[in-house]
């Protein structure tokens, strides 16, 4: 290792024993972590206060990579389990960080339920549009048309907008970006560790092993173009009609709505309810 | 404040309250009949205690949101019935594979699928102990009263404490809807997590144990940075699925530090023994109508005798073997087709002992009677 990869300034926040990392090659988690660290570097947030609870899926396995407590939970189950924990200790700065099938598929109902409740987490979705881990099965966020292994004749099921739907659900935190979007990607993340209430962020992340082979993506790059071809600013959106829409990624803030108490905050409210009676 | 005293109680109201005072604070469950009262009552009681009470979306959640609070510091406890139970097997499996404390009641109904709603049965003895994948041991103790449900709750989470494991305190509609008079003494022996030392923190290994086979739990947040990994993990909590070695040992550990402490954790109850020529073997509601059956028998001149389960698993091989030893027949009495019975043969089968069964499903726990006529009928075969 040279003196500059291994004085890093993301290494102290990092198990950088257990680097490289088990991502393939051309994979874009590796751009979400990054993000993350700067993020909770530029905030000055201690490590220690900080807690990952993680899915099943390769995005599952970044909690090797952070040295903080991570709790990696079975497949769909991280939203519940890190309602537990945040509910438990409301001053740790909760993380849970799931991957599109995990969260979109065997997790969907803990999804919306988390939203609604607006639970105090910091929810960073890797979607990457497929199941890659086990091999690049056909997912809820697949668009229509796409191959997967099990959408050997393209997809003939409709995704879901994950943003729409956790605003739908009442997250009061919901933005989209993609990992070639580094600065605003940060710029979220940081909102979203601030944000007292339930944050939602979606980041798109090409996987050029499953998703790109199936797709005719001849290399991780032409991939890459695609996406950021394919995403539109949720500004630009607003004046865009339904079938210029079509197939694209709309990319931006989604929602951002202060002063409604997150679900500690009325957890809290009511055990002092009981206090000043006593 | 933990009630005291004489007190008038429901057997899930008494579940609740003796969670409380075992020091849980914290419950997340799934409306499910016959285990509602429980998610009620702790709904009411949680705040008081300054505890949490949340009702997730549905069973997976609900067990989920546990073990999140577990490594949050807390006690932690669900409960449910049949249905809700199969859904949170996988997470049992999670709670044991990465040592979470926490208790799981399940007041077993009519099964399988939504079967009888309202209605009792002992259908889930064998799902307590084999539901999740891959092999596991776990505690699952079974009360027979109102007063037991408080006191093996206290029990069960004090176990879920001391070996780090999902305890399972299984119930039935019959003691769960049941009201009775209990005594709850002034002070209880509550156990407490064993933690790791602050001094640790530099270089602790989240899962090596101490010599009992059991590693301190650290507490999310503390500083520790642990790595609480569901898959086959080393000391560090670092994921290897390849070593055959390592898998095996740490399945060995997990299992041993239960097996181990057989002694501490099996409880069993033995009454009318010593010259028993028939004993009535049972366990949860249907023990009541055994040893109401037992003393008619007796009454009648049969020497029969009583022997009953409170803790399920692991199993009381030992216990019964030493009854095996001073009887020649069993009868086994239960509110399925033969969950025990297979438990029992078992272990009994080496002895020479006859074991008969009294089997009965629809919900209707068996009368006195119907256990003394099968009783009779057992002690005059053969002669």
């Amino acid at each position: 290792m040279s003196e500059v990869v291994r004085q890093h300034p993301a290494f102290k926040y990092m198990r950088k024993q257990f680097l490289p990392h088990i991502w393939c090659p051309g994979c874009g988690n590796g751009l979400i972590l990054a993000a993350i660290i700067r993020a909770i570097d530029e905030l000055g947030i201690d490590i220690d206060e900080t807690s990952f609870v993680t899915g099943i899926g390769c995005w599952g396995l970044t909690g090797n990579y952070i040295n903080a407590d991570w709790l990696h939970t079975t497949h769909g189950r991280a939203l519940p389990m890190a309602t537990g924990l945040k509910l438990m200790n409301p001053k740790l700065k909760v993380f849970a960080l799931t991957g599109d099938g995990d969260l979109a598929a065997i997790g969907g109902n803990h999804f919306i339920h988390a939203a609604r409740r607006n639970v105090d987490l910091i929810t960073i979705c890797s979607n990457n549009m497929i199941f890659g881990r086990t091999g690049g099965q056909v997912a809820p966020t697949t668009p229509e048309g796409k191959y997967a292994s099990t959408s050997p004749y393209g997809n003939i099921e409709r995704p879901f907008d994950l943003c729409r739907l956790a605003e739908a659900a009442g997250a009061t935190h919901v933005e989209r970006w993609t990992v070639m979007h580094p600065v605003p990607l940060t710029k979220a993340i940081k909102k979203a560790i601030e944000h007292k209430g339930f944050s939602f962020i979606e980041v798109l992340s090409p996987c050029p092993v499953q998703y790109g082979r199936k797709n005719k993506f001849r290399n991780p790059s032409v991939l890459y173009n695609w996406v950021k071809e394919q995403s539109v600013s949720i500004k630009k959106a607003q004046d865009m009609s339904e079938q210029e829409l079509e197939g694209k990624f709309i990319i931006g803030e989604f929602v951002k709505k202060e002063n409604i108490p997150d679900l500690s905050a009325q957890l809290l409210k009511l055990q002092e309810s009981f206090e000043n009676k006593s | 404040m933990r009630i005291s005293g004489r007190q008038f109680l429901q057997g899930n109201e008494a579940v609740v309250e003796a969670a409380i005072a075992a020091g849980c604070r914290f419950f997340a469950g799934y409306p499910i009949t016959p285990a509602s009262e429980i998610a009620e009552t702790m709904a009411i009681r949680m705040p008081q205690e300054k505890g949490i009470f949340i009702q997730m979306e549905d069973e997976l959640a609900s067990l989920s949101a546990v073990i999140g609070a577990s490594w949050a510091g807390a006690k932690a406890m669900t409960a449910t019935s049949g249905p809700g139970f199969s859904l949170m097997q996988e997470n049992i499996g999670m709670a044991v594979m990465t040592e979470t404390p926490c208790v799981i009641v399940d007041v077993q109904r009519s099964g399988p699928s939504s079967g009888q709603a309202t209605r009792a049965a002992q259908g889930d003895l064998m799902q307590a102990k084999w539901g999740s994948h891959g092999d596991y041991e776990l505690i699952v103790i079974y009360p027979n009263s109102v007063q037991e449900l408080y006191d093996k709750t206290i029990e069960a989470f004090n176990l879920a404490e001391k070996y780090r494991t999902p305890v399972i305190l299984l119930s039935d509609e019959i003691i769960a809807h049941m009201r009775e008079n209990i005594y709850i003494p002034e002070t209880l022996d509550i156990i407490e997590r064993k933690r790791p030392r602050p001094e640790d923190k530099e270089h602790f290994l989240p899962w090596k144990p101490d010599d009992d086979g059991i590693p301190p739990m650290a507490k999310f947040g503390d500083g520790f940075k642990v790595m609480v990994e569901n898959n086959t993990h080393d000391a560090t909590g670092r994921t290897n699925q390849t070593d055959a070695a390592l898998h095996t040992q740490l399945i060995n550990r997990l299992c041993n530090k239960i097996l181990n402490a057989k002694k501490d954790i099996v409880k069993t109850e033995g009454l009318f023994l010593d010259d028993a020529e028939l004993v009535v073997v049972s366990c949860g509601c249907v023990s009541r109508s055994a040893l109401e059956a037992v003393k008619m028998a007796r009454q009648k001149g049969i020497k029969a005798g009583y022997f009953r389960l409170i803790t399920i698993w692991p199993f009381a091989d030992e216990q019964l073997i030493e009854v095996a030893g001073a009887t020649k027949k069993m009868l086994v009495a239960e509110m399925n087709t033969g969950k025990l019975l297979r438990e029992v043969k078992r272990v009994v089968d080496p002895y020479g002992v006859q074991v008969n069964h009294l089997p009965k499903i629809g919900g209707a726990y068996h009368t006195p009677g119907e256990i003394l006529a099968s009783i009779e009928k057992a002690v005059n075969e053969n002669e």
